[in-house]
């Protein structure tokens, strides 16, 4: 019997109601007295020397409070990089100098040069086509490899190359893996370009900030999903204020994807302007300004070597990588294609060895950072996609090969420093064949062929690290921040409970699944409950939403504060029972005294604890409230098995997802309703960039796909109906829930299968040289590839 | 967006009067113009409103049986009509609701990007575009990208479509913006039958002869199947598709609206 409350239930969205009834309150609603707006100037060169720049006429432009330039910013920090990655060789990265304004030299169209702040927006716009900026162009950095030859023109001219590092792993295990490819029985080797994706939320970002003369305090409203990250990367490195000194506040947003984990630099302009102009300073983001200065996501060219033996036993994995940073390095881009991505590369086989080498490479484009999946889509794209050719190859069934490789034995200690806790691949794998009448295709496919279309059928298995992180672990990789997360129980005096939480939710549900939890937890009504979070004002240090780490880490967090409220809450009913503490259970809202019927309610111990009158205030203090910082012992292994059919068209080359289906093991289940929901999600993205999305520059580094004109995002008529399944269970060991995070699956086990499914329709037809189609997969190149 | 005036004129001759003033400029259903002002591409200080012009909205038939279209119709009223199938098919299949709803045929025309619908439909029909001042043939109408050969100042106030015997406009869209990467409107007439492309040429909405001779001979997918596409020189190369790409896709589109045609 599916439950109508607390852990398992299909709950509804609360927050929903406010969403959808358009009341929701997003950074863009909050207007504060007086506040001025600030336009952005931004560069529409990839590369130049900025010779001068004259704001004289625009000064003088009516409403024009000031105009800021980079000699305003004189002595304050600039936009600081979260991760330091060390390189094969025990050299740390190279890390550029980020400023919040441009200093003397731009590097990405979109690199913000200056900043009007007028009374109205149409004003600061007009002052802004007064600013004289007199650029020199340079020749733009763009394709990677040609980045990293002698003599190439650099991003920056006090690196000494335009390489952020070159990063081995494990690189202990180089020899090793190049002797096991070397005397194998078989290599297969795939090319391959991960495309560059632009995140897209719906809600752009948007910034306001004020400073408070008469107290010194800055607040912060922002589009982010890490509020107080924020307040440490802004105050700490940026603009030197501290902590208690400065509120940051993400309220309502209106999606994120990655995008709104980072410290931008409008974020630190407003708050610096703010107490510069004396007032208020407002920024929203145009759509334009959104596709040129959002960090984007992905941007990988990849080389990828499997060995395998007579009867297809990987032996051996090779990677070799480009990993594009942009012009800047955002807040995680140097973990992405490191420690998010290498770890990864043992996908569900037990590869024994295995080597994983990163360039990671400025260019003059917008700097890259995660997007949905960060570095695991990268990961299991390339490795899914190896290991269908290695099939076709080796004549091995793609289903078979995967299974006589899949790991069956947990724990399991990777060769890439990772041990996955639980996991039932066969079981995921077998779900998914059943899910997707696997047994049905040839019929199907026979049908599509007398309709003069060619199906296919693609499989992907992936795996991921989600509840990011232990932090004693990421610091030894280079983290400059921990990974928990904190949650503050409070119980007010009447047995309502406020739960602040570091988690931010930007679409995911929070409000409904956490309060869920602490419903389940004490038996009281989820309404009784409410989930706070997006204001360092108002819980303790979190580190916000990424990762699949929400429930994982700060539903942990959350639960740890709630049985320290309930034993303390068991103390009090002892006392007011006067019976033995450890006598006293909790059910359904009720203590009672086991092997008695004395009951006292939840509402009555809660009053009790702020009403002490009747207390034992020699042994606790009054009051119920409690926090609880979770440190996660290791990450969470989700996997899945996912299956996609495509009817390709062979005149046009249009694909067609005519069937998506995805088996997922995510561990235990809070609310299912919400999980289908991510995984739906997760699926549109990930078919998003294999079928349509694609961010490209030209060659003069102008971005083509700068609007949505040319940007394609994925729409419900480019879908199927998916069928989901998350019914096969391997509980996660070492948090208390059992929980491992549902958010990024359906982007990352995605853009595999559909591939694949295409490579299938067209092999199946006689198109047996077409090995791979670079994504994302529009008519032109699949025709194109038909054609070759 | 600048600052600007709007005039909302009672007649054809006062629109034509506010739009002899400097810097004055027509506003049809303001999918295009709007953006373009927000993006401050454009400044005109006084936009001419067009759409409520009763003159100038409507559909009928005229002695000569021709479907004639005010200027100012938008999208909507086009797609509803259903005299000519084809054409309705067309206006069925642009933008979204809100566009339709908006725009209009005369704002398209007189816009004549290169990847929008209607300059297949009138050019594929030999319509005839009637402004405040003369009627132009469409073979004369259409002069390149964005390019026409209406004046300054000058507007469409009808379109009259000589009906087909047979027709149909098949859209190949272009996945982001759904504008046609390449759109064929095939019109069989008893004269002969025309074949008008959009999206595909450098050089805007052009005729493709040499199907419109074999189809002539017989109206059939046959006859277009024993073609060969045209030259893939000149055609529009972007991140969408390649040259070579759309001239097969003129190929692919046009037996399926000579297939498709009612
Ligand atoms: C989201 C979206 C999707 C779209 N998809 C498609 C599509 O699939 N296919 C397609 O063909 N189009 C598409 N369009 C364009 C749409 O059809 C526009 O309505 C059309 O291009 C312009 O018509 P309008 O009435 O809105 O003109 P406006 O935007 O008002 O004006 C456009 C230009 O024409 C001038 N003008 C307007 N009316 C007249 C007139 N009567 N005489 C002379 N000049 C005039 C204006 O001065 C201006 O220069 C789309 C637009 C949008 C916003």
């Amino acid at each position: 019997m599916p439950k109508d409350e607390g852990i398992g239930a299909s709950s509804k969205r609360r927050e929903d109601l406010r969403f959808l009834t358009g009341k929701g309150k997003y950074t863009d609603d909050i207007n504060l007295q007086g506040q001025a707006y600030a336009y952005f100037i931004r560069s529409d060169v990839a590369h130049g020397t900025i010779n001068s720049i004259d704001t004289s006429a625009a000064e003088k432009m009516p409403g024009v409070e000031k105009v800021f330039t980079a000699a305003d910013f004189e002595g304050v920090g600039g936009v600081p990089c979260g991760w330091q990655v060390t390189d094969r060789f025990g050299e740390v990265m190279q890390e550029p100098k980020h400023p919040v304004l441009a200093e003397g030299k731009v590097r990405h169209v979109g690199d913000p040069i200056a900043v009007v702040v007028a009374d109205s927006l149409s004003e600061a716009r007009d002052a802004a086509e007064a600013v004289e900026i007199d650029i020199t162009e340079l020749e733009p950095v763009l394709n990677m490899k040609d980045a990293l030859k002698d003599g190439a023109t650099k991003v920056h001219d006090d690196l000494t190359s335009n390489l952020c590092y070159d990063w081995g792993f494990v690189e202990e295990n180089r020899d090793a893996v190049d002797a096991a490819i070397k005397g194998a029985h078989h290599v297969t080797t795939l090319e391959l370009k991960n495309n560059r994706l632009v995140a897209n939320p719906m809600e752009p970002r948007v910034a306001v900030a004020e400073f408070d003369s008469s107290t010194d305090d800055y607040t912060l409203y922002t589009t982010s999903q890490n509020p107080h990250v924020i307040r440490l990367l802004m105050g700490a490195f940026v603009l030197g204020i501290p902590e208690h000194k400065l509120r940051v506040v993400a309220p309502d947003v209106g999606g994120g994807f990655g995008a709104k984990i980072y410290h931008y630099a409008e974020e630190a302009f407003c708050t610096f302007a703010a107490k510069a102009v004396g007032r208020p300073v407002k920024w929203t983001s145009s759509r334009s300004e959104a596709f040129m200065s959002d960090a984007h996501g992905r941007d990988h060219v990849t080389k990828i070597e499997l060995a395998m033996d007579k009867d297809g036993q990987f032996l051996a994995l090779r990677t070799d990588t480009h990993a594009n940073m942009g012009a800047y390095l955002s807040t995680f881009a140097p973990s992405i294609p490191t420690w998010l991505h290498g770890t990864l590369m043992a996908g569900n086989y037990k590869t024994p060895l295995i080597y994983v080498n990163v360039k990671a490479v400025f260019t003059n484009t917008v700097p890259v950072d995660a997007y949905r999946g960060a570095g695991r889509p990268e990961a299991t794209f390339q490795l899914e996609r190896v290991v269908d050719k290695a099939a076709r190859e080796m004549g091995i069934d793609p289903i078979e090969l995967r299974r006589r490789n899949f790991i069956t034995e947990f724990p399991y200690a990777t060769p890439v420093a990772v041990e996955y806790d639980t996991g039932d691949y066969h079981a995921t794998m077998d779900k998914l064949l059943e899910m997707s009448d696997h047994a049905g295709f040839e019929k199907r496919a026979a049908e599509s062929k007398k309709n003069g279309k060619l199906r296919g059928f693609g499989i992907a298995h992936y795996i991921e690290a989600c509840g990011i992180a232990p932090s004693n672990l990421v610091g030894q990789l280079g983290a400059r921040a921990g990974l928990y997360e904190s949650a503050t129980v409070r119980v007010n005096a009447t047995g309502s409970i406020s739960v602040m939480t570091g988690s931010h939710s930007h679409g995911q549900g929070h409000e409904t699944s956490f309060a869920q939890v602490v419903a389940d937890m004490i038996g009281v009504d989820e309404a009784q409950i409410d989930i706070i979070h997006g204001d360092t004002g108002r819980g303790p240090m979190g580190m916000g939403t990424y990762g699949s780490r929400s429930i994982a880490v700060g539903g942990s967090a959350m639960v740890r504060a709630t049985e320290k409220i309930i034993n303390k809450a068991k103390k009090i009913a002892a006392h007011l029972m006067e019976a033995s503490e450890g006598d006293i259970e909790l059910k359904d809202g009720a203590f009672t005294v086991a092997g008695t019927d004395k009951s006292v309610a939840w509402g009555d111990v809660t009053l009790a604890a702020y009403v002490p009158h009747n207390y034992p205030l020699e042994d606790i203090e009054p009051g119920l409230e409690e926090t609880a910082f979770y440190d996660p012992a290791n990450f969470t292994y989700p996997s899945g098995a996912y299956g996609c059919e495509v009817e390709v068209d062979p005149e046009t080359g249009k694909v067609t997802v005519l069937a998506f289906s995805a088996a997922d093991d995510f561990g235990n289940i809070i609310n299912p309703m919400i999980v289908e929901g991510q995984v739906h999600g997760g699926l549109a993205q990930g078919i998003g960039q294999a079928l349509v999305e694609n961010c490209a520059y030209d060659e003069n580094g102008q971005l083509l796909s700068g609007s949505y004109m040319d940007y394609t995002m994925p729409r419900a008529d480019d879908l199927p109906m998916f069928n989901v399944d998350h019914s096969s269970i391997t509980p996660c060991t070492h948090n208390p829930l059992g929980v491992k995070g549902c958010g990024e699956a359906g982007a990352i086990g995605s853009p595999p299968a559909l591939v694949s499914a295409v490579v299938d329709a067209l092999q199946r037809a006689g198109h047996t040289d077409v090995t791979h189609i670079d994504m994302p997969l529009t008519p032109d190149r699949v025709w194109a590839a038909m054609k070759s | 967006m600048y600052d600007f005036d709007i005039e909302k004129p009672g007649s054809i001759a006062d629109a034509v009067k506010a739009l002899g003033g400097e810097e004055a400029q027509a506003l049809g259903g303001g999918q295009t113009l709007i953006p373009t002002l927000k993006q401050r591409l454009a400044s005109p200080t006084m936009l001419v409103s067009l759409a409520g012009l009763s003159e100038m909205v409507g559909i009928c038939k005229d002695d000569a049986g021709r479907l004639c279209i005010g200027g100012a119709t938008p999208h909507v009223a086009v797609a509803a009509d259903g005299s000519y199938p084809g054409l309705s098919g067309l206006a069925s299949h642009i933008g979204d609701p809100a566009v339709r709803n908006r725009g209009t045929i005369g704002g398209s025309l007189a816009n004549n990007d290169p990847s929008a619908c209607y300059p297949a439909a009138a050019l594929g029909s030999g319509a005839t575009i009637v402004t405040n001042a003369r009627e132009i043939a469409a073979d004369d109408y259409f002069q390149g990208m964005f390019e026409t050969a209406l004046n300054e100042g000058e507007i469409i106030t009808e379109v009259k479509f000589p009906i087909p015997e047979a027709s149909n406009y098949q859209k190949f869209v272009q996945p982001a913006s759904r504008f046609a990467l390449v759109g064929v409107f095939v019109a069989k007439y008893a004269d002969g039958v025309r074949v008008a492309v959009t999206g595909a040429s450098e050089g805007g909405v052009f005729r493709w002869t040499a199907a419109e001779e074999a189809l002539s001979a017989n109206f059939s997918a046959d006859a277009v199947a024993g073609l060969d596409a045209p030259s893939g020189d000149g055609m529009i190369n972007d991140l969408h598709g390649s040259g070579d790409y759309r001239a097969h896709l003129v190929k692919v589109m046009t037996g399926r609206a000579v297939s498709a045609a009612t």
